[in-house]
């Protein structure tokens, strides 16, 4: 071992030289990382400056102005190939893969804590399909998963002539799932305001019902009482005025036109094959986490929630599953995370969102790499680092909680 | 870890090395190591060094034909797989109108047609392979326009294929113009000139139309096949080509609408007009030897011509060769190796091939068509 | 207890009805009645599951086996109208393919070459993860120099002939490394030999390695852009692995570093890499390395990705590593320390070796991620499995319906028995490790 020897014979000499400052070195080191630092930097700079002189490639973001020139498949804004720019194309990418992400979220965190509590469970035959149904999503790479849910949703689909009526204004064909449209006409803000004082209703009636129920031990129907009040309330309201002839919302259905449905909503399939991918995908990790973090409650809580009573249900519920989100949350969270980039893997599949448009059309349109990547990376960034930021600041007052 | 192990692995990596030598913690056990950053300019030029000749296919914007000879071959942008203009078979041995000119200009450099690397390029990866001097020359059905001829940096020097964009539809469908694909959702290829023509075509006539694009033809085309789309949207050529490829060819038909121009050639990087002469000229050698009917067979015979036009173009006359840095003799050795363009065309688009496309726009203009050999002399 | 009418009433009135005595009956029957059907709740919950099983997997047997299309040489058997069969999987596509999908367009002669890289690797991946293997020191040098170095010359041909001037750089370079390291001897007053045997040989490993990529071995050149399938899913994972180890170990000490700018550059480079995803990584070593070179250098096709993916596997590979530093009790530093070691020995002798281990299981979970993640290169053009399945499913000699679920079918097997395979491997370490911390 020549370094042992190097370094043995290094510190054998007793006198002592400003070299052996750690102080002194410590600075050196510094110094010479920040000049490679710099110094990659400065050459890559000047290449890029270079590079991109010679191959006539404008620099600067002023092309986010420019009119775009091509159409998108979904748009959540108003976007048109004759007045949309590049900047609005960039925001309709975001708005694609913030959608996705969202809604994935919502079913995958559903999804996940059902077959992480479903491996738990005491059933055999449950516990073991969970596990294969974790073992299996979680070896196989999601693009494979795309690809596959792409075919098979396209595959299943039949052509739009032959679209399947499913009632209600529901409509499946290969175009997508199309349903009636919502029309909102201006009384709209009514139902708004009744929805407004409904949750605002629930509120304080919990807060009274919790206050109550310290006080008292006596419970009070708070789930009946929140459905009646946030739902119930505007449906009446809803129908009043539909009654008295001032309807609110009006339905736009999809009609048979030449090739397709017209009119209503559309939800493309590419849409729905990337959030199918993504859901069961990124459910299988969350059931994993939900697993670890049931586990890590210990056995004497269940025991002891027995002994009070509480039945299987109420003590998952009330005991489990409250000490377990905190080991649950760090780690769901980044897998939130996951899913949110992996959306990115729609450009493999089609689907519009901020990779496929921005870092392919819009790239490929105007040739401006660095800028691109650059706004890319930096939404991508900010997502995480401001999630992460979100989450020490939850970590920091569930470690307070602790002691 | 043993630091060995490390320092190999950047010296083998030499990009990588170099990002390891400024990343690491000069601290570390490899701290003997951090030292070399000490003398930065030495590691990163024997890294960027050893990059370039372990990795690299360099080629300096100056002298593109001084590279290539050095080098002993011609690096030629391609696509990844267009039938009839450039696709390679499961062996790797590619054919195509645009890989024959590559072949053209290898035969006329080196006497050699095998003598060119086929790098397959994506569109979006195309111009930026060009610009960075990892292809010679890019012959991959590119449409020229001015934009990339002025803001690219680019030059066309010939266009080997006019074309235009067209659409494909299944005939189940009943549509025989593209003036009825009012509604329709149509598959397109992003980052293409294509994709912008279809959306100012559905304006100007005042449609709607729903667009899926994705980043390769493949990608499109099966989408399409799949039946997610109502129509296909490519240039005219690549829609034959593409036809090939469904499940059912006899099911689809091209609509007779041609939206575009697409003139389709080969591109250079701007500024070096030897290497830009040498690919026109490797071009016109081949239509004007179809102009004069000098063919693959016959073309030694021709040597012995008394027809002047011939006698120049063969080099027997004049050192027209020579003044573009290539032999006197460059003609023969192109349409030896390749045959004329009339030759390319049939064998590989035209009645000899899969894709059956007639010469149309692309016969030469004594025949009606738009191609038009510049005269030798 | 007076305050016991104040307190929360949770406290049950009533006795709650004693439970039936524990079921000590044995037994395939009890077994069943236990797990299966022990309550009303339960029993529904099985015949749900039994139902679901019931409708999912008779089909998949049947469209993966039973009515799968074993043999033909084009798309007439898997096509109902040319009298094949299209409920089935068509496995004889394949089949057919089976090269494509291992090789690629890898020259056919020279495909010998390709299977002693396989083979190469495998040994490789056996010593180092075999905790019983003999001399896995030696096995170190083997996987991250011996092994690519000779794998680069085998895949290539290599036969790079370099140019004299290049040589000459090089006796330039490594004169310079070895004076630099007598210069710092000499300044630190240490002895002169070891710092020289250092120095040497570190210049002779990379002079080897450029000799053996230099010499003519007879091997003809076969580019990489006719590389394919599982060779380059193999090779992306490979060089992921071997270099974001050593990456990843030097980025979590910086991390862990006293220092502050070497922290700080530590911990921007590897939470600026996981917080953007890897094919945006892809993209831009795709489209923006040309840019950072100077204009006469381009750097190869496939190479790009492969440093994308290595760069991208070391942040994640820093952050396990990290955590295995941080695990190691400070008793640890502090033995070494008070042992007279300096900071390179601490590390490599004593929090290192035991760190790493405790990590292994980590590590061959970022490795599992990474090897899922070398699916993502085929979006970048690169022909690995998925690319050369993506590009066959449009051959037209195998137009067929159940085509494309084939490919997908095949892929999602391939790559189910690795990450699997390597999963178990590290639950086994996991188990191990943790039986050895039990007193």
């Amino acid at each position: 071992m020549n370094s042992v020897q190097t370094a043995v014979s290094q510190t054998s000499p007793p006198k002592k030289s400003f070299l052996y400052d750690p102080k002194v070195r410590g600075a050196f080191y510094q110094v010479v990382l920040v000049v490679a630092i710099i110094a990659l930097f400065y050459v890559a700079a000047t290449n890029a400056i270079e590079n991109l002189q010679r191959a006539k490639i404008a620099s600067g973001f002023g092309f986010l102005n420019n009119t775009a020139g091509f159409d998108i498949s979904q748009t959540l804004i108003q976007f048109s190939a004759a007045g949309g720019t590049y900047g609005d194309a960039f925001i309709v990418g975001l708005l694609n893969t913030l959608i996705v992400s969202a809604i994935g979220i919502f079913f995958t965190t559903f999804l996940g804590f059902l077959i992480g509590i479903a491996r738990l469970s005491k059933n055999w035959m449950v516990a073991k399909v969970a596990m294969v149904y974790v073992e299996v999503l979680r070896n196989v790479p999601l693009l494979v998963q795309l690809l596959f849910w792409y075919i098979a949703v396209l595959g299943a689909l039949p052509q739009p002539r032959n679209s399947l009526e499913m009632g209600a204004g529901f409509y499946l064909n290969s175009r997508g799932l199309f349903m009636a449209k919502p029309i909102w006409a201006s009384n709209i803000g009514i139902l708004v305001a009744v929805l407004l004082i409904g949750l605002i209703g629930t509120f304080i009636y919990r807060r009274w019902a919790r206050k109550q129920q310290e006080q008292t031990g006596r419970q009070y129907p708070v789930g009946k009482v929140t459905l009646a009040l946030v739902l119930g309330l505007p449906i009446l309201t809803w129908i009043v005025l539909a009654l008295i002839g001032a309807n609110p919302i009006s339905f736009e259905l999809p009609r048979k036109g030449t090739f397709n449905l017209t009119g209503g909503m559309q939800i493309l399939p590419e849409f729905v094959a990337l959030l199918l991918g993504l859901v069961t995908y990124t459910a299988a990790f969350i059931a994993e986490v939900v697993r670890a973090g049931i586990l890590a409650v210990s056995k004497g809580q269940t025991e002891a929630a027995g002994s009070l009573g509480l039945t299987p249900g109420q003590t998952l519920r009330l005991v489990v599953i409250p000490q377990a989100m905190r080991v649950i949350i760090p780690p769901l969270t980044s897998q939130y995370l996951n899913l949110t980039k992996n959306s990115s893997l729609a450009v493999a599949i089609g689907y519009p969102d901020l990779v496929q448009v921005f870092m392919g059309t819009v790239l490929n349109q105007t040739g401006q790499a660095i800028e691109v990547v650059v706004i890319t990376m930096g939404v991508y960034l900010t997502i995480s680092l401001l999630t992460s930021f979100i989450m020490n600041i939850y970590n920091r007052r569930v470690a307070i909680v602790e002691r | 870890m043993d630091p060995d192990a490390v320092s190999t692995e950047a010296a083998r990596n030499g990009l990588t090395g170099a990002r390891l030598g400024d990343n690491q913690d000069p601290s570390s056990h490899v701290e003997l190591l951090g030292e070399h950053t000490n003398m930065k300019k030495a590691l990163v030029s024997i890294a960027f060094g050893l990059t370039a000749s372990l990795f690299a296919t360099g080629a300096s914007a100056q002298a593109t034909l001084n590279s290539v000879k050095q080098k002993g071959f011609l690096t030629c942008g391609s696509n990844t797989g267009l039938a009839g203009f450039g696709q390679p078979d499961a062996q790797g041995n590619w054919t195509g109108l645009d890989v024959d000119l590559c072949r053209a200009i290898a035969a006329a450099i080196f006497d050699d047609p095998t003598k060119v690397r086929f790098i397959p390029l994506a569109a979006k990866d195309r111009f930026t392979a060009l610009q960075s001097g990892e292809v010679d020359v890019l012959s991959r059905n590119s449409t020229a326009t001015m934009s990339r001829d002025t803001q690219l940096g680019l030059d066309f020097p010939v266009i080997n294929y006019y074309d235009g964009q067209g659409f494909m539809v299944r005939k189940k469908l009943g549509v025989s113009s593209a003036k009825e694909l009012n509604g329709a959702s149509i598959c397109t290829q992003q980052g293409t000139t294509t994709e912008l023509n279809l959306a100012d075509y559905f304006r100007a006539n005042n449609m709607k139309y729903e667009v899926v694009a994705f980043a390769t033809s493949d990608e499109t085309f099966k989408a399409y096949d799949a039946g997610r789309c109502d129509a296909f949207t490519t240039d005219a050529s690549g829609l034959y080509a593409e036809r090939l490829r469904a499940s059912a060819p006899d099911d689809h038909i091209v609509l007779p609408e041609i939206i575009s121009k697409e003139p389709l050639g080969p591109a250079v990087r701007h500024g070096d007009n030897q290497w830009g002469d040498i690919v026109r000229w490797t071009h016109n050698a081949m239509l004007n030897a179809e102009e004069l009917g000098v063919t693959k067979a016959n073309v030694d015979q021709m040597k012995t011509s008394e027809n002047p036009e011939i006698k120049r173009l063969l080099g027997t006359e004049g050192k027209f060769g020579e003044a573009v840095g290539l032999t006197n003799d460059w003609a023969v050795r192109v349409i030896k190796h390749v045959g004329n363009y009339g030759e390319s065309f049939e064998k590989n688009v035209g009645e000899g091939s899969r894709l059956k496309i007639k010469r149309g726009q692309n016969a030469l203009w004594t025949k009606g068509g738009l191609q038009y050999g510049i005269p030798v002399r | 207890m007076s305050t016991a009418v104040d307190m929360p009433r949770f406290v049950r009135a009533r006795q709650v009805e004693a439970l039936p005595p524990p079921n000590l009956a044995r037994g395939p029957i009890a077994w069943i009645r236990e797990n299966l059907f022990s309550g009303p709740f339960n029993t529904i919950l099985t015949l749900v599951v039994f139902y679901l099983l019931y409708v999912s997997v008779p089909p998949l047997v049947k469209f993966l086996f039973i009515d799968a299309v074993w043999t033909g040489t084009d798309r007439a058997a898997c096509r109902a109208d040319t009298g094949g069969s299209e409920s089935g999987a068509c496995w004889a596509f394949i089949w057919d393919k089976i090269n494509y999908f291992i090789y690629g367009s890898y020259t056919i002669s020279e495909r010998w070459r390709v299977n002693i890289f396989f083979i190469l690797l495998a040994v490789g991946v056996v010593w180092l993860l075999w905790l019983k293997a003999p001399r896995r020191d030696l096995g170190a040098v083997y996987f991250f120099w011996v092994f690519p170095v000779v794998s680069y010359v085998l895949l290539t041909g290599g036969n790079e002939n370099f140019s004299g001037r290049f040589w000459l750089g090089f006796a330039i370079f490594g004169a310079l490394v070895i004076a630099l390291f007598a210069f710092f001897a000499a300044l630190l007053k240490t002895s002169m030999r070891p710092a020289l045997i250092l120095g040497g040989g570190i210049v002779a490993v990379i002079g080897i390695t450029l000799a053996l990529v230099d010499l003519d071995f007879g091997l003809a050149h076969v580019p990489t852009s006719l590389w394919g399938g599982i060779l380059v899913t193999l090779l992306v994972a490979t060089v992921g692995i071997v270099v974001s180890l050593p990456f990843g170990i030097v980025l979590a000490l910086g991390r862990r570093s006293k220092l502050p700018i070497v922290r700080l550059a530590s911990v921007i480079f590897i939470e600026f890499v996981r917080g953007v995803p890897l094919i945006t990584v892809l993209i831009m070593a795709n489209t923006m390395l040309p840019l950072f070179l100077p204009g006469d250098m381009t750097v190869d096709r496939l190479l790009r990705p492969l440093i994308g993916t290595a760069l991208f596997a070391s942040a994640y590979m820093a952050e396990v590593v990290r955590g295995g530093l941080q695990a190691m009790p400070k008793g640890q530093y502090e033995g070494a320390m008070s042992l007279g070691l300096n900071y390179p020995q601490m590390m490599s002798l004593i929090i290192l070796p035991q760190a790493l281990r405790i990590v292994i299981p980590g590590i061959v979970n970022t490795f599992i991620g990474l090897f899922k993640d070398t699916s993502l290169v085929a979006i970048v053009g690169i022909f690995d499995l998925v690319k050369t399945i993506e590009a066959s499913r449009i051959d037209p000699n195998w137009a067929a319906p159940t085509i494309g679920i084939t490919g997908y079918a095949f892929a999602a097997l391939f790559y189910f028995v690795f990450c699997f395979g390597m999963s178990r491997y590290s639950l086994g370490v996991e188990r191990r490790l943790a039986a050895g911390q039990k007193r």
